[in-house]
C-alpha cells in the first residue's frame, strides 16, 4: 500500500492559501489548515462590534475556504508567543508595525512543530514571489524556510516552479510538473486557476491580513506602549484599540470613547477594568479612563465625554462615574467647546 | 452517548471569533467522542463559525439557543474521521 502524505496548510482566509491547499489535494495530498491567531487578526473582530456591521453577519473565512476545501482546520492562539515577535522583529518591521517577515518565519516554525506532533509530512504556504514588497521576495523565501527550521519541508505550491526543489518533491511525494510559476503582484494566475478549480467565490485580498499593517491602528499600538514605558499589552488592550474614539489629553491617561451603540455594548464589558462615564443628563456614550487619574483629570475626562453627548451645547452635563470596584459618583460639567479639543489628543 | 455530566460549559461571553471557537476547540480536544460542550456567546458570528468548525472537524451541533444578547449552543464531540 503506497503511503498517505499528509500536508498542514497555512490557511489566512484569502484565496492564495486557498489555491496551495487545492493543489495538493490535486496531487492526492491529505491536507488540514492551520489557522494562527495572534489578536490582530482582522477576521471577526469590529464587524461583531459596530451594530450597524452586525447586520451583515460576516463569516470567518479561514473557515469557509476550509469548508469548500472539505478539510479540517485548526486554530492556533499563538497570542502570548507572539509578543516576542512583535516586539523585537530581527527582520524589522514594515511600512507600519507589521513584522511580516517575522511573523511569517514564526507561523512556519509553529506548523513545524504541529506537523511533528501530529505526524505530518511537509508544510504549505500560500506565498507567491513577489506578491507582496518586503515580506514575499526571492531572497525572503529561503529565509523563512531556514529560520524556521522548516527547511525542504516547507512547500510553496503557487511558486514552487521558481524556487529549488523541496523535500516532497525530491522524495517523489508530489509531482514537482503540478506546481505553479505565479510571481510578481499580478493577481491574474490566481483568478484563472481559480476559475479552472471551480471557485466562484473567495475573500478579496485587503492588503494585510492583520491590524499591525493599518496606520491608525499601529499609531495607536505605539501609543500604548509610550504611555506604558514598554512595549508589552494583553489581548482586552489589543482588542480596545479597535474601538471607539481614542484621546489622550494627558500623558497619564487615554478615553476610549464609544461612536455608536454597538460600541457602548463592548465597552461595557470593560467596567470592572477601567473607570467608566456616561452622561445621564443627555444621551450620550459611555467611555473608558485607561491610566491614572487625579479627581482634576476626571472632571476634565467628564467634560471631554460631555462634548461628544447630545448635551454638547448645554450649559452643564450630568455624567456618572463609575470606579472599577462598582461605586459611583455623580459629577456635573460643563462640555469642553469644540476649539477646546486639541487635535493632537487625538490618536 | 452523554448525560449532563459529560458536558462541558465555555464561557465565550464578550470574545470576538475566533476566540470562541478557539476555546470550543481546545475543550473538545480534551473530551471523549460523545461529550458536549456547550458554549455561551455573545458574538453572534458564533453562531455561524462555531457550526461551520464543527461541521469541518467531524462534531455535531445540537441546539442553538438565543436570548438577548446571549448565543448558547451545543456541540456532540464526533468520533476522530479516518484520513
Ligand atoms: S500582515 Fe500581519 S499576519 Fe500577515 S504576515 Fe504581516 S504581520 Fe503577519
Amino acid at each position: 500500500m503506497t503511503k498517505q502524505y499528509k500536508a498542514a496548510a497555512l490557511i489566512s482566509g484569502g484565496l492564495d492559501s486557498m489555491l496551495a491547499a487545492r493543489a495538493m489535494q490535486e496531487q492526492g495530498i491529505y491536507v488540514e489548515g492551520l489557522n494562527f491567531f495572534t489578536g490582530f487578526c482582522v477576521e471577526g473582530h469590529t464587524h461583531a462590534i459596530r451594530k450597524k456591521d452586525q447586520a451583515k453577519p460576516k463569516r470567518n473565512n479561514a473557515l469557509w475556504v476550509a469548508e469548500q476545501l472539505g478539510m479540517k482546520l485548526h486554530f492556533v492562539d499563538v497570542v502570548e508567543e507572539y509578543k516576542e515577535v512583535l516586539f523585537n522583529p530581527k527582520h524589522g518591521y514594515g511600512a507600519n508595525l507589521n513584522p511580516c517577515l517575522d511573523c511569517k518565519i514564526f507561523m512556519v516554525e509553529k506548523a513545524l512543530e504541529w506537523i511533528k506532533e501530529h505526524d505530518f509530512d511537509f508544510i504549505i504556504t500560500g506565498e507567491v514571489i513577489g506578491q507582496r514588497p518586503k515580506s514575499q521576495r526571492k531572497e525572503t523565501m529561503p529565509v523563512i524556510a531556514r529560520e524556521s527550521g522548516a527547511e525542504g519541508l516547507l512547500l510553496r505550491p503557487l511558486c514552487g516552479k521558481n524556487l529549488p526543489a523541496t523535500t516532497p518533491e525530491t522524495e517523489g511525494w508530489i509531482d514537482r510538473a503540478g506546481l505553479f510559476d505565479f510571481s510578481g503582484r499580478t493577481r491574474k494566475p490566481q483568478m484563472a486557476l481559480a476559475k479552472q478549480y471551480g471557485f466562484e467565490e473567495y475573500a478579496q485580498p485587503a492588503g494585510g491580513c492583520c491590524f499591525l499593517t493599518d496606520a491608525p491602528y499601529a499609531v495607536k499600538l505605539a501609543d500604548l506602549w509610550k504611555s506604558r514605558g514598554e512595549k508589552a499589552y494583553e489581548l482586552d488592550d489589543i482588542m480596545l484599540l479597535k474601538v471607539g474614539r481614542h484621546l489622550r489629553p494627558k500623558p497619564e491617561f487615554k478615553i476610549i470613547i464609544s461612536r455608536e451603540e454597538g460600541e457602548g455594548k463592548f465597552l461595557q464589558g470593560y467596567k470592572k477594568q477601567y473607570i467608566s462615564l456616561k452622561t445621564t443628563s443627555h444621551a450620550g456614550p459611555l467611555a473608558l479612563l485607561d491610566g491614572r487619574v487625579t479627581p482634576e483629570d476626571l472632571a476634565f475626562a467628564a467634560r471631554i465625554v460631555a462634548r461628544y453627548s447630545q448635551g454638547r451645547n448645554a450649559d452643564q452635563v450630568e455624567l456618572e462615574i463609575r470606579e472599577k470596584d462598582g461605586t459611583t459618583q455623580t459629577i456635573s460639567v460643563a462640555p469642553m467647546a469644540v476649539h477646546e479639543i486639541r487635535k493632537e489628543w487625538l490618536l | 452517548m452523554s448525560n449532563s455530566e459529560d458536558t462541558i460549559v465555555v464561557d465565550a461571553r464578550r470574545l470576538l471569533c475566533p476566540m470562541p471557537v478557539i476555546r470550543v476547540q481546545n475543550a473538545v480536544k480534551k473530551l471523549m467522542p460523545g461529550a458536549r460542550v456547550e458554549a455561551i456567546c455573545t458574538d453572534p458570528g458564533a453562531l455561524s463559525d462555531i457550526p461551520v468548525w464543527a461541521r469541518i472537524n467531524g462534531h455535531k451541533i445540537i441546539a442553538t439557543v438565543s436570548r438577548d444578547d446571549e448565543h448558547i449552543i451545543t456541540l456532540e464531540v464526533g468520533e476522530e474521521s479516518p484520513l
